[in-house]
């Protein structure tokens, strides 16, 4: 605590002296997964024998403890250098609010090694932000043994009508077809945000949130929410699926007690760790498909849905901080992240560390991407975000009907 | 009158002792409570005013809006009526389980020690960790509940599932924690109870239930009023054990004010919201706290 105190004295000291001392700076991290331990070590360390002087400090906050804290650190003295972020909402609050920097001359830079969807999640108004650093896909995961089991072939299956002929089908070979983690909601959320791409396609969002054709009870809003409906009246989740929390939802993947999860790629390791013999499921045991269309629906197979997950710089960090951000978004360094199998990095040309069959799926699928919508609850924003998560089970559950569900949403969206 | 003089002087050394004491030992004490409770208390219900995320300065004034939707809220009328429940269980169940208890372990018998600690080891346990561990027992799949009911022939059970019953769990989970504390309650005011008065009632010919009803019930008064006002104000403050158990859900019938006010304002970067639900609860809590203690407490 102490050496932290003295190092941040000393940064204070470096900044009020000027460029001549840059030595002796310590940039600050604040990250979410500390199962990356390794990787941040190694890239620090390489960061430092390129530019003597300059300490890289990683702290690790975990996922709710990071959110809830984030607001009061940002506005203290103690405001890390370089935060994780999730871009959408959140991001832009911070942005209006003035803590984090803009970044724009760094844009050519990283132009070059990342990829441009996932970069320009990160500008706003024309101004970069931050760096993604992480892709993640969702879709569905599934047990080839139980699908198999059920006469099911994955796929097939093309449309939300097969989708769902394959439901039954599972069900009445006596497999449970979809394990849902619905106690935290936004499982569900992947869902309804799914078919809401599917039949409203890319402009859905940007329609909505502009206030167009109705907003956010515009008609695609409605439908998703029906079809939605239409699964669980199928009886297709697990007993007890809206008590279940996530990381006991992946114990059940990994123990083989449901067909099918949609899930983000972090499932993988979750099933492993979470399963009652610890080991779960094999790689070749698990299957990946993506989302099926829906019929008359404005969007297509290819379009995708999941987190674009990287790093914001904050305010008053020193220049090094940028330098950093640059070093960090090249294939050299991401490499020992995908090699480690840690995540699928948005810098191009990494997916051939990728060790995990899975992992490389996921990362050509996103590559063939032509759109990739990051989370709603993100992308709307915490408030509205969890609205959204919320609307999900319940229509789902049918404590809600379509309607009111998408009017909920509108009504948040006002109230944002 | 050398003496008299003597005393005077002590007197007004005294006067003037305590003064000074008090010049100095007071600003520090009434600093701290001002800038850490009466301004975050005024702070709360200025931000309750605005339409604000808690980054930066408050700047968008909604008026009553916040309230408004507030009174609207399904999520936050059923946390009201949870709260009540609370209540209402700590009043029916609890406190009549805890003051049996008390009565039944308070003589001199084998293994009352015992079972007075065994009855309070579960207030001893931290909210959240009661929490998770009834979060378990109550599990459809491993928990014991559903193991319970299998062996009888049964379904398995997912309580925390159930909207309708969901929220029963945690009563019952109440219910274990804390009657063990209100027992130690009526353990202690069992024990300054004057014992002749119960071999006079015994001598005068009253059985077992009017030395009950005429001694023991008026001696405990007391301490059935502040358990009363315990269990009202731990109902109004209840928060960390949703969080663990049910977490809200599911569909948000398990909230209680406080959980809602964190999960609807805090988790949701809505401060001006939630500050509005904290101006309510703090109202009802000044309401609740110093009506009881005029109406039922003020022979204390």
């Amino acid at each position: 605590m102490l050496k932290k105190a003295l190092a941040g004295v000393g940064l204070v000291f470096a900044l009020s002296a000027g460029p001549v001392a840059a030595e002796d700076v310590t940039i600050t991290v604040l990250e979410v997964n500390d199962i990356n331990q390794q990787y941040w070590q190694q890239m620090g360390d390489n960061f430092a024998a390129e530019h003597p002087g300059v300490k890289v400090d990683v702290q690790y906050l975990e996922n709710e403890a990071f959110k809830a804290k984030l607001p009061t650190l940002l506005q203290s003295d103690d405001r890390p250098d370089i935060i994780y972020s999730w871009a959408g909402g959140v991001m832009e609050a911070q942005i209006e609010a003035g803590y984090i920097k803009d970044i724009s001359d760094a844009r050519a830079d990283l132009e070059k090694t990342i990829y441009e969807g996932p970069l320009n999640a990160y500008r706003v108004n024309g101004k970069q932000y931050g760096i993604p650093v992480e892709l993640s896909l969702v879709s569905f995961y599934y047990n080839k043994a139980l699908v198999e089991k059920a006469g099911v072939d994955m796929s097939s299956i093309k449309t939300w009508e097969e989708f769902l002929a394959a439901v039954k089908q599972m069900k009445d070979a006596g497999v449970t077809p979809i394990i849902m983690a619905g106690g935290e909601k936004w499982p569900m959320h992947f869902y309804y945000s799914y078919l809401l791409m599917r039949v409203g396609g890319p402009d859905v969002l940007n329609n909505a949130k502009a206030g167009k054709d109705g907003g956010f009870t515009n008609e695609a809003f409605v439908e998703a929410g029906q079809l939605l409906k239409d699964l669980t009246d199928l009886d297709a989740y697990q007993a007890g699926w809206l008590s279940l929390m996530f990381p006991a939802s992946t114990g059940v993947f990994g123990d083989g007690k449901g067909a099918l999860d949609l899930m983000g790629n972090w499932l993988l390791g979750g099933q492993a760790a979470n399963a009652a013999d610890g080991k779960g499921l094999s790689m070749d045991e698990i299957g990946l498909a993506s989302f099926p269309t829906v019929a008359d629906g404005m969007g297509d197979g290819t379009q995708t849905f999941g987190g674009v997950q990287g790093f914001l710089v904050t305010a008053d960090a020193p220049p090094e901080a940028v330098e950093f951000i640059k070093f960090m978004s090249t294939p050299e360094q991401q490499k020992i992240a995908a090699e480690a199998g840690a995540y699928v990095p948005a810098v191009k040309g990494t997916d051939q560390y990728l060790s995990n069959p899975l992992l490389k799926q996921v990362a050509q699928t996103l590559a063939a991407s032509t759109w990739h919508q990051n989370f709603l609850d993100q992308d709307l924003g915490p408030s509205v975000g969890r609205v959204v998560n919320d609307m999900s089970v319940a229509v789902a559950a049918g404590e809600v009907t379509p309607e009111e569900a998408a009017q909920a949403i509108q009504d948040a969206w006002d109230q944002r | 009158m050398a003496e008299t003089t003597v005393l005077a002087r002590a007197h007004t050394t005294d006067a003037r002792g305590s003064l000074i004491t008090a010049l100095i030992f007071l600003p520090p004490a009434l600093a701290v409570f001002t800038v850490f409770v009466i301004l975050p208390i005024g702070e709360a219900a200025w931000y309750g005013f605005f339409n604000w995320n808690g980054l930066r300065v408050p700047e968008n004034f909604v008026g009553f809006s916040n309230f408004i939707q507030l009174f609207g809220n399904k999520a936050f009328d059923r946390a009201v009526i949870n709260n009540i429940l609370i209540i209402v269980i700590s009043l029916g169940v609890q406190l009549p389980l805890a003051l049996a208890m008390a009565v039944l372990l308070a003589e001199r018998m084998v293994g009352a020690v015992a079972f007075r600690m065994l009855f309070f080891l579960p207030y001893i346990l931290a909210d959240v960790a009661a929490g998770l561990i009834w979060r378990f027992m109550f599990d459809g799949d491993y928990g014991l509940l559903s193991q319970i009911s299998q062996f009888f022939g049964g379904d398995p059970i997912y309580l925390l599932s159930d909207r309708t019953w969901a929220y029963s769990a945690v009563l019952i989970v109440i219910v274990w924690k804390y009657f063990g504390f209100h027992m130690m309650l009526y353990i202690a005011g069992l024990q300054s109870i004057n014992r002749d008065l119960y071999e006079a009632a015994a001598i005068d010919g009253a059985n077992a239930w009017q030395r009950f009803r005429f001694i023991t019930i008026p001696g405990l008064s007391p301490m059935i009023r502040l358990s009363v006002f315990f269990s009202i104000l731990g109902s109004l403050q209840f928060f960390d054990m949703i969080v663990a158990l049910t977490g809200g859900g599911p569909l948000n019938t398990t909230h209680t004010m406080v959980s809602f006010l964190y999960y609807f304002g805090i988790t949701r970067m809505r401060v001006g919201f939630g500050s509005a639900v904290g101006v309510v609860l703090f109202i009802i809590c000044i309401v609740v706290a110093f009506g009881y203690k005029r109406i039922f407490m003020k022979d204390d």
